[in-house]
């Protein structure tokens, strides 16, 4: 009775101000409130007794690679999220289920260390408890970190995973061509979906997960270098029963072993059908398809690979066995065709100069546009050179030219050669793997790798001398390019003359030069 | 006296049951519990009768009545109309009546004087409903719900309406009803007060999930405290035979 009393005259007492008044008591408290907003438990009992983050897990649990430091999105996504980062908590959110009925106002991370593999984030959510009641709640929930392997690490672990592989072999004694297109490979990023690429004798050996991207990666091969390839296939395993069955592929590629340089003897019929072109030429160009200049009447001729493949030859002499001549003096003749202008240049090999057999040479040339008197020139001395080919026996020895001028000559002193100031992209992580299974401490290795970094060395001085050949290649600015000028004057007064790359061709260097496998 | 009561396992004691001064109508039930919780408040005082009405449970919901007259819908057997005859006291007059609204307990809500009734009831039952029960018939709404035996509990005492009635519904129903009105819930915050709950001048009945403070509402708001002092003395003197027994 005095509990009905005392609220009935409170009540009544308000009623004529306002209307809004106590008119009901709290079903859970009894503390009075007003009735006309269709509550009927007060805002704190309502607080205390309703849990609207009932059907969300205060407890979960994150995979996570500890290989690859990658969290696993379900069902099948790895994504890199650091500790405390938008990302991790965007899927930490995801993997609580019954947030989609509640509306989230608020979550972060409360810090843990980060060894405990524990992560926990407080979450604020907004919801209706009753038809009118909208209340805000917070709550924390604690996630387990499980360690685990990926798919893609557990697979890097294994061995034999590759579907199909590339080998590509150049039976040449130096790597030049490899080293030009491993320049190649990164500027096109051709690589992208290898798994691993293995240095063997001669070559490189690609390895691929799918059929598809090593025919991509031939594609590449064949509109770049003249090469003849052949598929194989070996049955891993058949099941009779689907009739399905797993194969390995390998693609045997061999890139035809005629250089840029080289001394080319064609054979009779080929060089008939190139326009009669001279049987004794350079190899001027390689691309995918192998140019010939006859140096002494700048005959240019194109040979396409499958051409070449039809009755393959080998090159008469690379360029290991030129030698320097001393150009004594220059008389161009006129006759001009791109960058060649013919001359007839006469030339003393370098190591007769002031010798008592001072044989001079004159000799048809289609450098005349670069050499001057006095300048040293690399060439072949064919007259003195004991050449082991059929091709060449063929040829008629007394019509044929006792030198042949190559390119021209630069002196270089080392010190010019460590202070480039470019410097290229290197497949370096893959190849440090390779080469560290080997001892290196034995001598013959050592003499391979002597062997490697001179025909680097040629190979960027041939970058250098040949323009041409840049532009398929990136080049980047190196780190030491403030340093050349401080160098003594005397010693670069020497090489003055040498060919240096423009810095306008540069690339600005990249974060990382090495490559991510 | 207030008590609880649960009607297998539901809390709207008012559906299954209905409680006037001088009967009391129980649905039939799987188990006795529920009759108990009446038998033992008003065992030897008022019949209370277990039946049907229209073959259905929903007793409560089915029929209107108060001291004087039990009104039962259309629908209601003769074989029902013939029990309810022999049960409840012959003072008591019963009445079937043919109306659209047939659920009588939800359209009706009525005290020993006066009556509140559904807007849209037929003129002749609103007839009926004066003559057969002795009252006052006011067609009204209790909170915009036209189902005011729904949303309102009455006794001779007070009344118990809908916890959304504004204090100005208030005091019209308590001016027409001549007893103190309060807006007020059952069963742990339910609005619906005349199905959750049954009263009458001496017992009131609400479903198990009512909580105190709401027990105290009703306690007060129909006089149920044992504030008489006879009744004082009586229930002492138990408690003392009870001790030294």
């Amino acid at each position: 009775m005095s509990n009905y009393s005392n609220m009935h005259t409170h009540d009544g007492q308000v009623t004529q101000n306002q209307q809004n008044q106590a008119t009901v008591l709290c079903c859970n408290c009894g503390v009075p409130m007003d009735g006309s907003t269709g509550l009927v438990m007060c805002y704190d009992c309502i607080k205390l007794n309703v849990d609207i983050t009932d059907g969300i897990p205060r407890e979960s649990n994150l995979s996570f690679c500890r290989n690859c430091e990658r969290f696993l999105q379900p069902p099948t996504n790895w994504i890199k999220a650091e500790l405390e980062s938008r990302e991790l908590l965007a899927l930490c959110l995801r993997r609580l289920k019954g947030l989609n009925k509640i509306r989230l106002i608020d979550a972060a991370f409360i810090w843990t260390e980060p060894h405990s593999r524990r992560i926990r984030v407080k979450l604020t959510v907004q919801g209706e408890a009753f038809q009118n009641a909208i209340i805000q709640q917070s709550f924390e929930v604690e996630y387990v970190v499980i360690a685990m392997q990926c798919p893609d690490c557990a697979k890097s672990y294994t061995a034999h995973t590759w579907n199909t592989s590339l080998q590509i072999r150049q039976k040449v004694p130096h790597k030049r061509t490899f080293l030009y297109l491993e320049q190649l490979i990164l500027k096109y990023n051709a690589h992208v979906d290898t798994i691993s690429i293995k240095e063997n004798k001669d070559g490189l050996d690609f390895y691929y997960s799918k059929q598809n991207y090593a025919v991509k990666m031939l594609d590449f091969l064949n509109s770049t270098v003249p090469i003849k390839s052949k598929k194989s296939e070996e049955l891993i395993s058949a099941d009779i029963h689907s009739g399905t069955s797993v194969y390995k592929f390998s693609f045997s590629v061999e890139i035809a072993p005629i250089c840029k340089d080289d001394l080319v003897v064609l054979p009779a019929k080929l060089a008939k059908s190139m326009g009669n072109i001279s049987r004794l030429v350079l190899c001027s160009k390689i691309s995918n398809s192998i140019q010939f200049i006859d140096p002494a009447n700048l005959h240019i001729e194109d040979l396409q690979a499958s051409v070449y493949w039809r009755h393959p030859f080998n090159s008469l002499a690379d360029v290991t066995q030129l030698i320097e001549f001393i150009v004594l003096d220059v008389e161009p003749t006129g006759e001009r065709k791109g960058k060649y202008l013919m001359a007839d240049v006469t030339c003393v090999r370098a190591s007769d100069m002031g010798g008592s057999s001072n044989e001079e040479f004159y000799i048809r040339s289609h450098l005349g546009g670069l050499l001057h008197p006095g300048d040293s020139a690399m060439g072949y001395y064919i007259k003195n050179s004991n050449f082991n080919s059929d091709l060449y026996e063929e040829l008629d020895t007394n019509n044929i030219a006792d030198v042949v001028l190559v390119k021209k000559h630069y002196v270089r002193s080392n010190k010019r050669a460590k202070n480039r100031n470019w410097k290229l992209k290197r497949m370096a992580n893959e190849r440090k793997d390779i080469v560290a299974t080997e001892v290196l401490d034995s001598r013959q290795a050592r003499q391979e790798q002597e062997r490697a970094e001179k025909d680097y060395e040629m190979f960027l001085q041939d970058l250098e001398e040949d323009d041409e050949l840049r532009q398929n290649i990136n080049l980047y600015k190196s780190d030491k390019i403030n340093q050349v000028n401080e160098g003594d004057d005397d010693e670069i007064s020497e090489d003055e003359d040498a060919p240096q790359i423009d810095i306008d061709e540069l690339l600005d260097e990249l974060d990382e030069m090495t490559l991510d496998g | 006296m207030a008590a609880r009561a649960q009607f297998e396992n539901s809390n709207e004691v008012g559906v299954f049951s209905k409680l006037t001064n001088s009967y009391s109508l129980v649905a039939v039930g799987g188990s006795e519990n529920f009759y108990s919780a009446f038998e033992a408040e008003l065992g030897d005082v008022i019949p209370i009768i277990h039946t049907t009405i229209a073959g259905t449970r929903i007793v409560g919901r089915m029929t209107a009545g108060n001291r004087r007259g039990l009104l039962v819908p259309t629908q209601t057997t003769d074989q029902e109309l013939l029990h309810l005859r022999n049960s409840i006291p012959d003072t008591v007059k019963i009445q079937r009546i043919e109306e659209r609204l047939s659920a009588l307990g939800n359209v009706i809500c009525c005290n020993d004087y006066v009556a509140l009734v559904h807007p849209d009831i037929e003129r002749e039952t609103e007839e009926i409903i004066a003559d057969v029960l002795g009252v006052e018939v006011f067609k009204q709404t209790i909170a915009g719900n036209v189902l005011v035996g729904s949303y309102c509990s009455l006794s001779n005492q007070g009344g118990l309406v809908h916890p959304q009635t504004s204090i100005q519904d208030q005091e019209e129903l308590s001016s027409l009803l001549q007893v103190p009105i309060v807006a007020g819930t059952v069963n742990r915050g339910s609005n619906v007060v005349g199905a959750g709950m049954v009263v009458n001048d001496w017992l009131a009945v609400a479903g198990l999930d009512t909580t105190a403070p709401e027990l105290s509402v009703i306690e007060s708001i129909f006089r149920l405290q044992d504030n008489q002092p006879d009744a004082i003395g009586s229930n002492l003197r138990d408690t003392l035979i009870e001790t030294y027994s």
